[in-house]
């Protein structure tokens, strides 16, 4: 690869492995998760179609950015977090830790990837799904930008749980009582407006709200949110995230003692 | 000359724990050098230091004189570090793994012939494509110091490398190790087989609780002992004009240490007069390990 210089190679290296580590076993970390959101949305338009309409969309049109999305967050955290807390276990950290690769060259190779698992996640869900559902892109580089700021949000965040975690329990916990709440509870099923006033506020601090909403804007050209608020807030959501990261990195909190 | 590795007085605390206290060692380039110590007795501590995988309370390390803390990219480029543990990644098999381990090193495709003969010279040709997993223990050793060479580091530092290992591996990898050492590179290694240090190393420093407690030539330090050690397995207790001499005992057998080969009769003389018989007798060259007794306490 010539096209990499030999000062970033050592990134584009860490990159290309943790590309390859999702890779090898993509029956687990890409094929299930399109698998577990056909089933949700299987259940879900089936119970509530014709019965719901949000915004002026059909239910089940207005469920599958939200599924899509909740999928590529969950994938994105995945991504780092597993693969550091696996690495951190084992001991084979170590390899990469003995490297000239600086703390700034790990975060983005890390990030990268967790973006990669997102958007592979993402479209894979997508092309299933429009095999048997219309569901025209009218904004798609908000889809994009959506896509992308989720997932690298969700992947910084997954390298802070990564070097937090030292069992996989805490992992686990993590993911059960922080991630999924915040995705379970930012209106992937439902629209804010359907939600009680106390509920409506308190979705207003969920970032994963503001993702969602956004991202379902560039499906149908509606959302309970102006596109840009959504925008900004979760690429200031990103950027504190992003440097918490950073910090702990150059601390090297965990990693180096 | 610069240095191989510098260390100016490093001291590492772990809370109220005292894991280096104040270590200065240098070790010049093209060295075979052994650390030797007890368990605990701040070796990893030291290697972890110079690799960069801790950071120390106080003090300077170098490698090749590039400071590990603040020119971290050069120091690392110079150092290979075979970590003591098994560890491994469990999704590549091992060529796969030396040529990723290389490219975080910035090396590219113009690398692999010499990963190739790393793989070759370590008899690790047949299992290339095999699993990291699903190597035997000795095979995962091999891997890991072949790991530690894909950038061609000039200073190789080996942590307790045959620990586990079955005695034709560690021929074996000596063999490479040595070849390593004539064609310049520095040398550095931990362990527990004092005669490994003795017939390979031409330095050595021993450690205890935190401290270089002995640093010279193998030669050196094997001067600074008595010469030769008398073992003796008697019919009752060793007589009490002869404990000075005891360096250790078992049982009824019992070492110990003499200046010179003359003092033998004395000894033996002693005895027929407490009217105690022998059963049997050796006598032997001292070795690293009664040094290392000497100093440590213990083996």
């Amino acid at each position: 690869m010539n096209l990499i210089s030999r000062e970033m190679r050592g990134p584009w290296t860490l990159f290309k492995k943790e590309l390859l580590r999702f890779w090898r076993v993509s029956f687990q970390t890409v094929a299930a998760p399109v698998m577990t959101a056909l089933l949700y949305l299987l259940v879900f338009s089936h119970v509530l179609e014709g019965r719901v309409q949000v915004h002026g969309v059909n239910y089940t049109s207005f469920l599958i950015p939200g599924l899509i999305m909740m999928s590529v967050l969950q994938n994105a955290f995945a991504n780092s977090s597993s693969s550091l807390i696996q690495s951190k276990v084992m001991g084979n950290l170590v390899f990469v830790l003995l490297t000239p690769i600086s703390y700034l060259e790990f975060f983005l190779a890390f990030l990268a990837a967790a973006i990669a698992r997102g958007l592979v996640v993402g479209v894979g869900i997508y092309l299933v799904v429009i095999l048997f559902i219309d569901l025209p892109i009218i904004h798609p580089l908000m889809v994009l930008a959506f896509t992308i700021l989720g997932s690298a949000l969700l992947g910084a965040f997954g390298i802070i749980a990564g070097m937090w975690a030292d069992k996989f329990d805490q992992m686990a916990a993590f993911q059960n009582f922080i991630i999924m709440p915040l995705s379970f509870l930012s209106g992937v099923f439902y629209s804010i407006h359907s939600l009680p006033p106390f509920w409506q506020e308190v979705s207003h601090l969920n970032p994963f709200f503001y993702i969602i909403d956004g991202f379902r804007y560039g499906f149908f050209g509606v959302s309970d949110m102006s596109p840009a608020v959504s925008l900004s807030i979760v690429a200031l959501s990103f950027f504190a995230i992003a440097w918490l990261a950073l910090h702990m990195l150059k601390s090297g909190y965990k990693l180096r003692g | 000359m610069i240095p191989a590795i510098k260390i100016e007085q490093v001291q590492k605390h772990y809370g109220n724990l005292q894991a280096l206290r104040g270590i200065d060692l240098a070790i010049e380039q093209g060295e075979f050098f052994a650390l030797l110590g007890p368990n605990g007795a701040g070796k990893s501590t030291l290697i972890n230091l110079l690799a960069g995988l801790i950071r120390p309370t106080s003090g300077r390390l170098s490698v090749m004189g590039f400071d590990v803390q603040t020119q971290y990219r050069q120091a690392r480029h110079t150092l290979g570090v075979v970590p003591q543990e098994l560890v491994f990644d469990p999704f590549f098999n091992v060529r796969e793994m030396l040529r990723f381990q290389a490219g975080y090193f910035g090396l590219g495709p113009e690398n692999d012939a010499w990963v190739d003969e790393i793989i070759e010279c370590l008899g690790l040709a047949d299992k290339a494509h095999t699993n990291m997993r699903k190597l035997s223990g000795g095979m995962k050793r091999r891997a890991l110091i072949a790991q530690a060479l894909v950038h061609k580091p000039p200073v190789i530092v080996l942590d307790e490398p045959t620990a586990g290992v079955d005695v034709e591996l560690r021929q074996m990898m000596w063999e490479f190790i040595k070849r390593l050492n004539r064609e310049g590179h520095t040398i550095i290694l931990t362990t527990h087989y004092l005669e490994e240090a003795e017939t390979l190393c031409s330095r050595v420093a021993m450690m205890k609780q935190g401290q270089i407690i002995a640093l010279d030539s193998t030669a050196n330090l094997l001067k600074k002992i008595p010469g030769k050690n008398l073992r003796l397995k008697l019919s009752a207790a060793l007589p009490e004009t002869l404990r000075p001499l005891l360096r250790h005992e078992e049982g009824n057998e019992y070492m110990l240490a003499l200046t010179e080969v003359a003092q033998v009769e004395r000894v033996l003389s002693q005895i027929r007069e407490a009217n105690i018989v022998v059963e049997d007798m050796q006598l032997i060259e001292a070795d690293l390990e009664d040094v290392f007794v000497d100093l440590v306490g213990q083996p």
